[in-house]
Parts: C-alpha cells; sequence; structure tokens
C-alpha cells in the first residue's frame, strides 16, 4: 500500500488533505527540504510526492536527485499564486537532456 | 591513430577484426534503440505538456474558489472544516518495461466513488464556495496523477536516451575508428614483412647463383 504526500505553503495543502492526502506544510525551503528527506528516507512508503513550485525552487538539488531513481516520482504543482513556470522547465529540461537540444521551440 | 601497443601479427589482427565486427553490430542496435526510444519519449513528452497545462490550470482554479472561501469564513473554520477527510486514496505502483526501462504504472482507487461524498464537513458552517473549491480539487486529482506518471516516465526515458546516445557516439566516433586504424596498421605491417621476406630470398637466391656458377642474371 502506497502513499502520496503533498508538500506545500500550509493553505496550499488544506484542500488536498479534504482529498485523502498525506500533506506536509511547510514554510520554506528549508522546512521543504527537511520533509522530502524525511518522507524518502529508508522506506518507500511513498510514491508520489508533490511540491509546490515556490518551495522547490529552493531545493532543486535535493529534488535533481530523485529524476533517475525510479521512485518516488517528485512532481512540482503550482502554488496559490499564479504557476512561476517551474514544472515546465523540468520538462524542457528532460528534452535538452535526451535530445541535447530544445525542440519544443519555446 | 593506432597505438604504439599492439603487436603487428596475425593474432592480434583477426582479434582485432572480430571486435571491430562486435562493435558495428553493437553500434547498429544501440542506435536502433535509441531511435525507438526517442519516438516513445516525444510521445511522452507530448502528453506530459497537455496534462502539466491541464492540471496547472485546474488547480489554480481550484485555489482560486479556495480563496474567495477563505475570504467568506474564517481561518479556523476552513481548516476545522477539511480536516478530517471522508476520502482516502489507495494507490498501487507496477512496472512497466519500455525498452528495457522500468518506468512506473500507478493504479489508484478512491475509498468513496461516489463524488457528493467527498466532502468531510456538514454544509450548514460552511460557505458554497469551498464545496466547488474541493469539487474542483477532486476533479483535476486524476490528471494530476497521470502526470506523476508521465513524468516520471519522462524523466526515466530521458536518462535512458542520454546514456543510448553517449554509448552510440563512443562507439562510432572512437571506438570503430581506433579498430579500423588499428587493423590497418597491423595490414600494412604485414605486408611490408613479406616485402621484407620476398626482398631477402630474392637476394639470397642471386647469391647463391653468383657462388655456385658465377652466373650474372
Amino acid at each position: 500500500m502506497l502513499k502520496i504526500a503533498v508538500i506545500g505553503g500550509r493553505e496550499t495543502v488544506m484542500a488536498f488533505k479534504a482529498l485523502g492526502l498525506e500533506t506536509f506544510p511547510a514554510a520554506d525551503g528549508t522546512e521543504a527540504g527537511k520533509i522530502l528527506r524525511n518522507l524518502t528516507r529508508g522506506s518507500e512508503d511513498y510514491a508520489i510526492i508533490y511540491i509546490e513550485e515556490v518551495l522547490a525552487a529552493q531545493i532543486t538539488a535535493e529534488i535533481d536527485r530523485f529524476k533517475d531513481s525510479p521512485a518516488p516520482a517528485v512532481i512540482l504543482i503550482p502554488g496559490r499564486e499564479a504557476s512561476i513556470g517551474l514544472g515546465q522547465a523540468a520538462l524542457k529540461a528532460a528534452v535538452e537532456r535526451a535530445v541535447g537540444t530544445n525542440i519544443l521551440g519555446d | 591513430m593506432a597505438s604504439t601497443a599492439i603487436t603487428p601479427t596475425r593474432m592480434v589482427l583477426n582479434q582485432l577484426k572480430g571486435r571491430l565486427k562486435t562493435a558495428r553490430r553493437g553500434h547498429k542496435l544501440l542506435k536502433d534503440k535509441r531511435d525507438e526510444l526517442m519516438r516513445q519519449f516525444m510521445d511522452v513528452v507530448r502528453l506530459n505538456k497537455q496534462l502539466r497545462v491541464r492540471v496547472e490550470e485546474g488547480l489554480t482554479a481550484a485555489f482560486a474558489s479556495q480563496q474567495v472561501a477563505s475570504a467568506i469564513m474564517s481561518p479556523e473554520m476552513l481548516e476545522q472544516a477539511l480536516m478530517y477527510s471522508r476520502q482516502s486514496v489507495e494507490l498501487d505502483v507496477t512496472f512497466k518495461n519500455i525498452m528495457s526501462v522500468n518506468v512506473p504504472v500507478y493504479h489508484f482507487r478512491t475509498q468513496n466513488a461516489d463524488p457528493g461524498e467527498i466532502y468531510p464537513y456538514g454544509f450548514a458552517q460552511t460557505s458554497g464556495e469551498l464545496d466547488d473549491a474541493l469539487d474542483k480539487m477532486s476533479r483535476v486529482f486524476e490528471d494530476m496523477l497521470e502526470l506523476a506518471q508521465v513524468e516520471k516516465t519522462m524523466q526515466l526515458l530521458a536518462e535512458e536516451i542520454e546514456k543510448t546516445r553517449r554509448r552510440v557516439n563512443a562507439l562510432e566516433y572512437v571506438m570503430i575508428p581506433e579498430l579500423e586504424e588499428n587493423i590497418k596498421y597491423i595490414s600494412m605491417k604485414l605486408e611490408e614483412n613479406e616485402n621484407a621476406t620476398k626482398v631477402r630470398l630474392l637476394k639470397v637466391k642471386e647469391m647463391v647463383l653468383q657462388d655456385a656458377h658465377h652466373y650474372q642474371q
């Protein structure tokens, strides 16, 4: 039985709680990083971890660690403010990594 | 560049020829693998792009509704309303093999299938905007799960493609030319030895004839 975690601002994660996901409110990047490390240490309980973009921007190195491992999937989601485009940037980075250049044309 | 470490013998030549053949075949196979991975990857990227846009729009809309709800209700009330969920999600992961890359496939089941059952609070003390926010949230949730799956697949494929591409290039631009160069070096060296032997024999023959018959060619 696997779980889904959401890390984000207090207000952001509130609604996810009602959906039955496990939520971890974090005030800033350092705290989010600490939570992320705790969630991924040793156990493989969490298959998907959603992180609010604004927090993820401060801990990109931590998040990049999970890019090559099959689990967990660390996915960026926009916060309460409009998306800052980090999720799209991750997509572009993956394309650049595979193809060697950005062929999406934007 | 021909390395000076190789000994120009027939045995080494044969070994090198065998290795060249293997390298060529490996190169062809890896190239095919790269092309197929790339094709799959582009499909995944396209899907990811669509999902990402959909999730971001959906979530922004849901957050906007929540914002309105939080303007109407007091923060304590709001938190209390959402504190205990009636919904729970069960997630299972299996792995699918795409060109020897194991990518996750998520299967999920929500405890309450009825969409009207997701509200964890009584309607008396909460505003309608909150219902709206939750409704939007639960609708975007399915896309979010798919996004997670697709995005992870994309990352794993990207890694594999990068690795394969490096291998293809290493074979094409380093291994194969080096082997060809070495083979050329050895065959030239062998030919040279052969010529030397032939000339020596001719010379010896001449000397022997000279000795025996004072014969001038």
